[in-house]
C-alpha cells in the first residue's frame, strides 16, 4: 500500500513536470485560435526552433541558462510573427481551411529545411546547471523538474499579466471577442495578432529549452508529438481560454504518467488521443469552456 | 542495428570472380586471376558504414594475395561498385558486376535494405552473395520459409542477441528477475525482447514485467517509476542509442541502480553523450566484436588493420575482413572458381577461424558464432566477455 502511494506521488511529479511543458506550448495554440480561430499546426516546430536557439546560444555563444532561455524566446517570437505576416497575413480574408493547410505547410518546411540546416541528427544540451537529484523519503525529485516548474509557473504569470492589466492586452481581449468591432474602435488587429503570435510563439520557444536542458537531447522532428499533445491539451481545457490551456497541459501530463504508470505504457498516447475524442465528443468547448449558442 | 532507418542495409556482396580460375571459362579477368565484386556503399548516407566495411574486405585480399594467392597462385582482384546507399543503385551494381566484370561471388551491400533489394539478381544469375553485415533474419530465409539458396552473411542475425543477452544476464549476472522495456515501433526491439525472454525463461528466470516505448519519445520517467516499483534485478532494453541514452540517463536519476543490459543497437558514441558516463555504469550490450578482445586472432586483425588505414577497426571492418574469409576459404575448399562450386563450399563452412569467433553456418546460411559483451564503464566500452552460443 505504502508502495502504492509512493509510485502515486512519483507519478504526480512526473506528470506534473511533463504538463507544464505542455501547457507552455497550449498556450501559444489557444491565443491565435483565440484572436484568429486558426489552428496552427506549425506551433510545435517553432517550440522545436526554440530549443534549436537555445542549444546554439549555450554552445556558440557560451550563455548560461536564463540569458540563452531568453535568446531563445526571442528568437522564437519573431520567428513566430515572421510566419504569421509571410504566410497567414496575405490569407486574412481566404476560407479557413486553406490558412489551415497553409499551417501544415510551414510546419513540413521548418521539420525538413531543419532537418538540411542541421542535420536529422540528434544533438546533445550541453549541461547547463548541475542536475542535483533530491530523495525525499523515496521519492525523487530532480532540480531539473523543480526548474522547469518554476519557469513555466513564472511566465503564465507574466503572461496573465499582460493579457489582464496592459493595453495590449486589452486590444487582444478585444480582437478576440471581436476582430471588426475592434478595428472600429481603433485598435491596429494586424499589430495585436503580431503580438500574438510573437508572445505565443516566445512561450513555445521557451518550452523547447527547458525540453532540451531536461530531456538532453534535440532534434529537428521533436516538435510533432509535443506539439500535437499540446493541441490536445488545448481543446482539453477549452480552446481559445487561456487559464484552460494551463489546466488542460498539467490534465494531460498527468493523465499519461497515470496511464504508463498504472495501466500500460504502451497505452499512453492512445489514453492522450483518447481524451481529445471523448472531449470533442462531449462537451466540445473543454472544461472551461461555456456553450456559446451559434446564432441563427 | 544495421536495419535502422532507411534501411542501411550493410550488404557485402561477395562476387567471387571465379571464371578466372576455372581455366578456359575465364571470361572476367587473366588466368591468374580472380574476380570478386564489391557491392558496397561507397558514397550516400552510410558511405562511412561502407567505407569500414570495405577497408577489412581489402585487408583480408591484401593478405591473402601476399600469402601467394588461391588455387595455387591465382591472384584475388576485387572489383569495387558504389551502390551511393540506395536499393536501386545497389541493383545496377550488381548487374553490371555480374554481366559485364563477371565476377565470381560478390561481397555486399553493407545494410539490409540494399541487400534485400539485390538478392534476387544473385539468385537469378546464379553467383553467390555474402553480405558481412546485413542482419535482416530475411536475407537468408524468403518469406516463405525457404532457404536463399546464393544469400550468405557473416554477422549474426538479430534474435541471436537476445539469447546472448539472455544467457548473460543468468549465468553472468545471475539474476532472476528481469523487467523488458522494448521500443515497440520497430522489428529490431520486438525479435530480441522475444529471443530474450524465452532464453531467459529456459534458465530459469522469469520475466517480472514487459512495458514499450515508441521511437522520438522524450519522457520515459513514467514507465521507468513503474518499473522500479516491481524491483527487477536487471532491465533489458533491446532499442537504438538514440532512445536508450534517455533511458538509462532517466532510469538512474530514479534511482534505478540495477545492471541495465542491450544489444548492439546502442554501440554509438552519442549514447555516453546523451546518458552522461555515471548513469552508464553498471551497464552492459552485446556486439559483433570488441578491439579490445584479447583473442590472438583479434590482436592480429586490430595490429594489421591499424597499420594499414591509422585507425581502430570498428565491428563492420571486422565483419568485411570475416566475409572476405568465408570467400576465400570456400574457393579453397571447392578447389574451384565456379560460382556454383564457391556456393556448395560456403554452405558447409564449418569452424572456420575469423575475427569475430569460430564461424560455423546453419542450414539456414546464418552464422553460428560468438557474440562478446561489451560493458560501459566511465563512458568507456571495455570488453567483459566472449559468450558462445
Amino acid at each position: 500500500m505504502e508502495s502504492f502511494f509512493h509510485q502515486l506521488i512519483q507519478q504526480l511529479i512526473n506528470g506534473i513536470s511533463l504538463g507544464s511543458i505542455y501547457a507552455l506550448i497550449a498556450l501559444g495554440y489557444t491565443m491565435v485560435y483565440g484572436i484568429m480561430k486558426l489552428i496552427n499546426f506549425a506551433h510545435g516546430d517553432v517550440y522545436m526552433v526554440g530549443a534549436y536557439f537555445g542549444f546554439f546560444a549555450t554552445t556558440v555563444l557560451h550563455l548560461s541558462f536564463v540569458p540563452a532561455l531568453i535568446v531563445a524566446m526571442i528568437g522564437a517570437g519573431l520567428l513566430g510573427m515572421f510566419i504569421e505576416r509571410a504566410a497567414y497575413r496575405p490569407l486574412r480574408d481566404a476560407p479557413k481551411i486553406a490558412v489551415l493547410i497553409t499551417a501544415i505547410g510551414v510546419s513540413l518546411l521548418l521539420e525538413y529545411g531543419g532537418m538540411l540546416l542541421v542535420t536529422p541528427q540528434p544533438r546533445t544540451f550541453p549541461k547547463v546547471f548541475e542536475a542535483v537529484t533530491y530523495n525525499i523519503g523515496g521519492i525523487v525529485v530532480n532540480s531539473q523538474q523543480i526548474v522547469i516548474l518554476v519557469v513555466s509557473i513564472l511566465l503564465m504569470v507574466i503572461l496573465t499579466y499582460v493579457v489582464n492589466r496592459t493595453m495590449i492586452g486589452k486590444a487582444m481581449r478585444a480582437a478576440s471577442f471581436d476582430m471588426d468591432a475592434a478595428r472600429l474602435m481603433g485598435i491596429n488587429v494586424d499589430q495585436v495578432v503580431s503580438f500574438t503570435f510573437g508572445i505565443g510563439s516566445a512561450l513555445a520557444g521557451a518550452g523547447g529549452v527547458l525540453v532540451g536542458v531536461y530531456y538532453n537531447s534535440i532534434d529537428p522532428l521533436m516538435g510533432i508529438m509535443p506539439g500535437l499533445k499540446a493541441f490536445v491539451a488545448a481543446v482539453l481545457g477549452g480552446i481559445g481560454i487561456i487559464p484552460g490551456a494551463m489546466i488542460g497541459g498539467v490534465i494531460l501530463g498527468v493523465i499519461e504518467a497515470l496511464v504508463s504508470g498504472f495501466i500500460s505504457s504502451t497505452f499512453r498516447d492512445a489514453a492522450a488521443f483518447g481524451i481529445l475524442i471523448l472531449i470533442l465528443l462531449f462537451k466540445p468547448s473543454g472544461i472551461l469552456g461555456k456553450n456559446v449558442r451559434e446564432k441563427v | 542495428m544495421f536495419k535502422k532507418g532507411l534501411g542501411l542495409a550493410l550488404g557485402a556482396c561477395l562476387l567471387t570472380g571465379l571464371f578466372a580460375g576455372c581455366g578456359g571459362a575465364g571470361t572476367g579477368g587473366s588466368a591468374n586471376e580472380i574476380k570478386i565484386g564489391g557491392n558496397i556503399e561507397l558514397t550516400g548516407g552510410v558511405a562511412s558504414y561502407g567505407k569500414q566495411t570495405m577497408n577489412g574486405i581489402l585487408l583480408a585480399f591484401k593478405e591473402a594475395n601476399a600469402a601467394g594467392g588461391v588455387l595455387g597462385g591465382k591472384k584475388l582482384v576485387l572489383v569495387q561498385a558504389d551502390n551511393k546507399s540506395e536499393a536501386s543503385e545497389a541493383g545496377n551494381a550488381m548487374t553490371k558486376l555480374i554481366t559485364q566484370d563477371k565476377v565470381a561471388a560478390v561481397l555486399g551491400p553493407v545494410v539490409s535494405g540494399n541487400v534485400l533489394a539485390v538478392s534476387q539478381i544473385a539468385q537469378d544469375n546464379k553467383i553467390p552473395m555474402l553480405t558481412p553485415t546485413g542482419t535482416n533474419t530475411k536475407i537468408t530465409v524468403g518469406d516463405d520459409g525457404k532457404v536463399q539458396q546464393y544469400a550468405f552473411r557473416s554477422c549474426f542475425i538479430d534474435p541471436f542477441q537476445g539469447k546472448v543477452m539472455a544467457n548473460f544476464a543468468a549465468k553472468s549476472l545471475k539474476v532472476a528477475k528481469a523487467v523488458i522495456y522494448m521500443d515497440s515501433s520497430s522489428d529490431y526491439s520486438k525479435g530480441l525482447a522475444d529471443a530474450f525472454s524465452d532464453t531467459f525463461m529456459q534458465n530459469g528466470g522469469t520475466i517480472i514485467g514487459k512495458e514499450a516505448f515508441l521511437q522520438k519519445d522524450q519522457d520515459f520517467k513514467s514507465a521507468l517509476t513503474k518499473i522500479k516499483a516491481m524491483n527487477p534485478e536487471v532491465v533489458f532494453i533491446p532499442a537504438y542509442y538514440e532512445e536508450v541514452g534517455k533511458i538509462v540517463k532517466q532510469a538512474r536519476e530514479l534511482g534505478i541502480s540495477c545492471p541495465i543490459i542491450g544489444t548492439d543497437g546502442w554501440d554509438n558514441s552519442k549514447l555516453v553523450e546523451v546518458a552522461g558516463a555515471d548513469a552508464l555504469n553498471n551497464t552492459f550490450f552485446s556486439n559483433h566484436y570488441s578491439s579490445q578482445d584479447t583473442d590472438p586472432r583479434v590482436v592480429k586483425f586490430v595490429e594489421s588493420y591499424k597499420k594499414e588505414y591509422n585507425e581502430e577497426p570498428s565491428a563492420l571492418s571486422a565483419l568485411g575482413y570475416d566475409g572476405a574469409l568465408m570467400i576465400i576459404d570456400a574457393i579453397k575448399r571447392a578447389n574451384s572458381a565456379e560460382p556454383e562450386k564457391i556456393r556448395e563450399a560456403l554452405e558447409k563452412t564449418k569452424d572456420l577461424q575469423v575475427v569475430t569467433g569460430i564461424l560455423t553456418l546453419d542450414a539456414s546460411h546464418n552464422p553460428v558464432k560468438s557474440a562478446v559483451v561489451i560493458e560501459m564503464k566511465d563512458g568507456k566500452q571495455t570488453f567483459k566477455e566472449k559468450v558462445n552460443p
